[in-house]
């Protein structure tokens, strides 16, 4: 029988982890190289969010994970039990009692506390990649804070369509200084980024790259004087729990067409309602 | 013309291996003045011009420029943040397949706010409007502005890449053989344009051709080069209609 070291990964690889982390930290958005390792599960299914959760783990830790925003999907709940079972660690879906919370799109509406961990499932790390495939010409970009091009990117989505169109993955300026894909979180949640108390962590499991942003970092999203940044606005409050102010899925609800819209954060909209229903009692 | 050059090239030698690409090149350019360089295929024009241009390192010998703030610089001393800034915004490089010198997945409009963008610009309704008009000094229609380069004919795309070099107002701008694929028609317009530009901005400019006739109708003064050297250079009108060197009035006769 095959037995894992706590948290999966042995220990000289965490460390190897960890030094790649404290770099990333200590460089706000810069993307750090780091040896990335097979993971018992495809990319794509956040290998490299679950290589810095595995290597940030404590035993006293208290894991959420959500994909979407919801606790209950396959990748959030294999994930979960991922952990349970390598890390014996304590899991929950509330937001408020986690310690780290691994995320594929949503940063939680209840806001995060200091001395709580996000860590984002990053697929593409690169902002630039797109306009600029050639990785040595984007590391002298990055390195010279060369980013006229990201701005050239959004032109051409004014150009096409008379606004920014990008709704996730939106680019933004970290400290002033580099340039960030916050992928592939919707854009609704990049204010959120800013001088959030939390520490937020970034890994990319096939591109081999960890980033960071420490607690209250100065993440502003990019934009033009007459085009400034929006998040998206919803014209109706959630179906289930009444909230507004909120990001919402759009859910079918029947085959003829019916449809509602929800909150995509299901432990927000859990306790919105419990708190109503001990209002009401 | 000021005092002061605003190029001074001395013992420029670039070497591919044993190869020689070009061999003690010297030269001054004064602003505003526009300099052809001439000769046959091979002979260490491109050579010479990506080296001058800082885009192929030198193997020997010295480039200095007059920076927009009035200092001289080597160029070999300045650090590559430093070198690129000078590129996009001081100067301009007009490649002879337009492909090399465009980004061709981005619109009309893109390509020449982009310089503009890279130094700071972030109102978008500004930057569209300086599209415009250089659009309009190179004869592209406006309403061709959102148009990807890949819709454009030839001379259109090689004007679309002298617009999007000269919307900095760059004071210097390299050419190689920019009138190169084009039918004989397209490249009259096309010098036509240039010569007017070149009139009305006062940049300086080096243009890179074995095309005599657009060293006639372009250049105040021209350099013959052969196997990588300097064999004659002057005042443009001179070197066609009084050539010195025994290569040059080869050229000439075969030419004209
Ligand atoms: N990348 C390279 N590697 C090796 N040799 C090169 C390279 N580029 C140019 N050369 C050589 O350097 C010499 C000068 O070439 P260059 O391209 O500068 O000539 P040119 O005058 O621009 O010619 P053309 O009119 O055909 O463009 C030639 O002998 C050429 O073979
Ligand atoms: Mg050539």
């Amino acid at each position: 029988m095959t037995t894992y070291n706590f948290a999966y990964l042995d220990e000289a690889t965490k460390r190897m982890i960890r030094r790649a982390l404290l770099k990333a930290v200590a460089i706000p958005g810069y993307q750090v190289p780091f040896a990335s390792r097979e993971m018992p599960m495809p990319y794509g299914w956040g290998t490299g969010g679950v290589q810095v959760t595995a290597s940030i783990t404590g035993p006293d830790d208290v894991l959420k994970v959500i994909d979407q925003g919801s606790d209950d999907t396959t990748n959030a709940v294999s994930i979960r039990q991922f952990f349970a079972r390598v890390a014996d660690v304590a899991t929950t879906t509330s937001t408020t009692e986690a310690t780290i919370i691994q995320t594929r799109h949503r940063i939680p509406e209840t806001p995060l506390s200091p001395g709580q961990i996000l860590v984002y499932q990053v697929p593409i790390p690169e902002p630039l990649r797109l306009l600029e495939p050639r990785e040595t010409e984007t590391r002298i970009m990055h390195a010279l804070a060369e980013y006229g091009l990201m701005h050239v990117k959004l032109y051409e989505d004014i150009a096409k369509h008379g606004r920014i169109a990008k709704t996730y993955a939106y680019p933004v300026l970290v400290e002033d200084r580099y340039v960030m894909d916050p992928s592939p979180t919707p854009k609704f949640d990049n204010p959120k980024m800013n001088d959030s108390p939390a520490l937020q962590l970034f890994g990319a499991g096939r591109e081999k790259r960890i980033y960071a942003l420490p607690p209250h970092t100065k993440v502003i999203s990019l934009d033009f004087e007459d085009h400034p940044f929006e998040v998206q606005r919803f014209t109706e409050p959630c179906a289930l729990c009444g909230s507004t102010g909120v990001y919402l899925d759009e859910i079918v609800t029947d085959d003829r067409g019916g449809r509602m819209y929800a909150c995509s954060d299901t432990d927000w909209c859990e306790r919105v309602r419990a708190a109503r229903a001990e209002a009401a009692e | 013309m000021s005092d002061t050059p605003l190029l001074e090239v001395d013992g420029l030698t670039r070497r591919y291996g044993a190869r020689i690409g070009c061999a003690d090149v010297s030269f001054r350019l004064w602003p505003g003045e526009v300099l052809a360089v001439v000769g046959e295929s091979g002979s260490g024009k491109t050579t010479l011009l990506n080296t001058v241009a800082q885009r192929l390192a030198p193997s020997e010998g010295v480039v200095r420029y007059l920076m927009r703030d009035g200092t001289v610089r080597d160029l070999a001393t300045l650090g590559e943040a430093e070198r690129r800034f000078l590129a996009r915004t001081d100067w301009g490089f007009v490649h002879q397949h337009p492909a090399d010198g465009l980004r061709m997945n981005v619109s009309a409009g893109g390509n020449v706010g982009e310089r503009l963008m890279a130094v700071g610009a972030r109102n978008y309704g500004e930057i569209r409007a300086t599209a415009i008009d250089w659009l309009g000094r190179v004869e592209i229609a406006a309403d061709r502005i959102d148009d990807g380069p890949r819709t454009f004919s030839g001379g259109m795309r090689q004007r679309l890449q002298i617009a999007r070099n000269l919307v900095t107002h760059p004071r210097l701008v390299f050419m190689d053989e920019p009138t190169g694929g084009l039918d004989v028609s397209v490249q009259a317009r096309l010098l036509d344009l240039l010569r007017r530009l070149v009139a009305e901005t006062g940049l300086a400019a080096i243009i890179v051709t074995h095309d005599l006739a657009v060293a006639r109708l372009l250049s105040t003064r021209m350099m013959v080069m052969k196997s990588g050297r300097v064999v004659e250079d002057g005042l443009t009108d001179r070197v066609l209609d009084d050539p010195q060197h025994a290569y040059t009035q080869l050229l000439v006769s075969s030419i004209l």
